[in-house]
């Protein structure tokens, strides 16, 4: 892992904290992988200056992952996974969000592919998403109880 | 669903028809809702569930070798495919370099599995526009490729011959005269199926300007594979970020610029001749002997001699099937260009021996989403035409 100072030579980082200073609160390079982390308010702001920026180019959103980090705080962790198409580069974005708001701003403005990733992070995980189109569950029936990718989940039997 | 919208014949009132999910043509359980102005769709909209399973969760019960055994199940027309992308992940997490001779007989293999999974494609779309014959040809090919599959690992699907850190075991003795044969043989037959189909004038009544996908809205939509290459978008994540050597090998990556289901069938079948130039630059670099796993105490089990003589082994042995092998922390996305798209795993570690979060990216599920702006104003006919062409697999898009 590798704190900031050491990736202030980085292109997109700098290119990020040039344009505005609260946009990345972490960077960490792990096996080659950029990861910045973007204050959870902020999320919208850089996902439009990412995608636009004519340097940057982060067109292709491939992915959205949640994860479940409990019981540890912020518990839930939302990795956006982009493609520069233009640049050939890939970097992940990630906002962390609270158990006891479990609350993002939705991309799909941004990236209209969100829409079903956001209804599967909200169906499994049970974070909601502000702004989404038709936020309803994706995977499991309508009426189901509970988020089954949650720790606190059971794997077998019932809740 | 509202029954107000404007619709093409100025009707207002519109019929709402559930496709699927038992349905011939929807590949599996899909149900599409559609809303009709007589034959024409209005508003096309794709329910799924109906194969979850919970792999991803089933995943954090299993410890990290464990859990290839569920990969095979996701997309099972290209088996190979999956299994080779999870364990990229790990190796990646791990930091584990790979034998270049595993590198190599993987593309191959996964080469071949391209070709298979383009076959079933091409059957089965082509059964769906009512030419029978060729899902009877194209089976008979995937036959071939079936019974190599079965000779290297000793299954035909559900293989799990990729292990972390390479692969299962070495394949027998004379494994690649199948292969040689099935090069030899094939081009020919991909020249029958373009007799058979590509100037067929019900074949380009049914495809051509059919659910034309433009390139923006594709890469909005995160539309990966051929069915963006078929939109001129030139992106193939075994150039833009090669993977298992994939950098030592000589291909195109083709494109059309119709995005028509037209451009996209011609697109597969270009990447089937481009696939079989892959196999045959692999073929001379697949030493006859050389390792197949790497060297890694406690993660990649050793070889059965050493533990019969070695106590060290017998031990690692022991440990690696009990317990299993904890990675650092961290996280990886790894990508690799699966038939249908971009088929990307992400794992994350706690540092336990088992997997804190895995999460597919499927291409099938990311592709699915672009059906409505395909079928849309189109009949439901055009809508069989499409279903077939994005060429999805439930169980990925499930999962």
């Amino acid at each position: 892992m590798t704190a900031i100072q050491d990736l202030e030579q980085n292109p997109i980082v700098r290119k990020l904290r040039e344009w505005s200073a609260q946009a990345v609160a972490e960077a960490t390079v792990f096996r080659g992988e950029l990861t910045v982390v973007v204050p959870r308010e902020r999320l919208r702001h850089v996902a439009e200056f990412l995608r636009g920026d004519p340097e940057l180019q982060f067109t292709l959103l491939a992915d959205i992952t949640a994860t479940d980090r409990f019981p540890l705080e912020p518990r839930f962790e939302l990795n956006y996974h982009l493609v520069s198409l233009a640049g050939h580069e890939r970097l992940r974005v990630k906002v962390r969000v609270a158990a006891s708001e479990p609350v993002a701003d939705s991309v799909t403005t941004v990236w209209p592919t969100a829409d079903w990733h956001e209804r599967e992070i909200f169906d499994l995980f049970g974070v909601r998403f502000e702004g989404h189109p038709d936020l309803r569950r994706i995977l499991m029936p309508e009426d189901w109880e509970g988020h089954p990718l949650r720790k606190d989940y059971p794997t077998e039997g019932f809740l | 669903m509202p029954t107000t919208v404007q619709t093409v014949t100025g009707a207002t009132e519109t019929m709402v028809l559930n496709m699927g999910p038992q349905h011939p043509s929807t590949h599996g359980v899909l149900r599409v809702v559609l809303e009709l102005d007589g034959e024409t769709v209005v508003k096309a909209r794709p329910e799924i569930g109906y194969l979850h399973t919970g792999i991803e969760k089933s995943c954090e019960a299993k410890t990290y070798s464990q859990a290839i055994t569920l990969t095979d199940r996701l997309d099972y027309l290209a088996p190979l495919s999956n299994n080779l992308c999870y364990c990229l992940a790990v190796e990646k997490l791990l930091g584990l370099q790979v034998p270049k001779r595993a590198q190599y007989i993987r593309v191959l293999l996964t080469e071949l599995t391209r070709i298979g999974s383009h076959l079933v494609w091409l059957g089965s779309h082509a059964i769906d526009l009512g030419a029978m014959s060729m899902f009877l040809y194209c089976f008979r090919e995937r036959e071939e490729i079936m019974k190599i599959f079965e000779m290297v690992s000793g299954q035909r699907m559900m293989t799990s011959y990729f292990r972390i850190g390479g692969l299962a075991l070495e394949p027998p003795a004379g494994w690649l005269a199948p292969v040689e044969r099935f090069l030899n043989m094939f081009p020919g037959r991909l020249q029958e199926y373009e007799n058979l189909l590509t100037k067929n004038r019900i074949w380009l009544g049914r495809t051509v300007g059919v659910g034309t996908l433009r390139a923006e809205d594709a890469i909005a939509l995160g539309v990966t594979g051929p069915t963006l290459r078929a939109s001129g978008v030139a992106y193939d994540v075994r150039k833009f970020f090669p993977y298992c050597s994939y950098e030592e090998f000589d291909f195109d990556v083709p494109t059309h610029n119709d995005g028509d289901c037209y451009a996209r069938y011609l697109l597969r079948l270009e990447e089937m001749r481009q696939s079989l130039s892959i196999i045959r630059q692999a073929m001379p670099k697949i030493l006859p002997e050389g390792p197949i796993r790497t060297e890694a105490p406690g993660i990649v089990p050793p070889q059965r001699e050493k533990m019969k003589t070695e106590m060290e082994a017998l031990i690692y042995h022991f440990k690696i099937f009990t317990e299993g092998f904890s990675p650092p922390p961290g996280e990886v996305y790894q990508a690799i260009e699966s038939p249908r798209g971009e088929l990307g795993f992400y794992v994350s570690s706690d540092g336990s021996p088992k997997p804190a979060r895995v999460k597919v990216r499927a291409p099938s599920f990311v592709n699915l989403q672009a059906l409505p702006k395909l079928v849309e104003g189109r009949l439901i006919a055009d809508l069989v035409a499409c279903i077939g062409t994005i060429d999805i697999i439930l169980g990925e898009v499930d999962r």
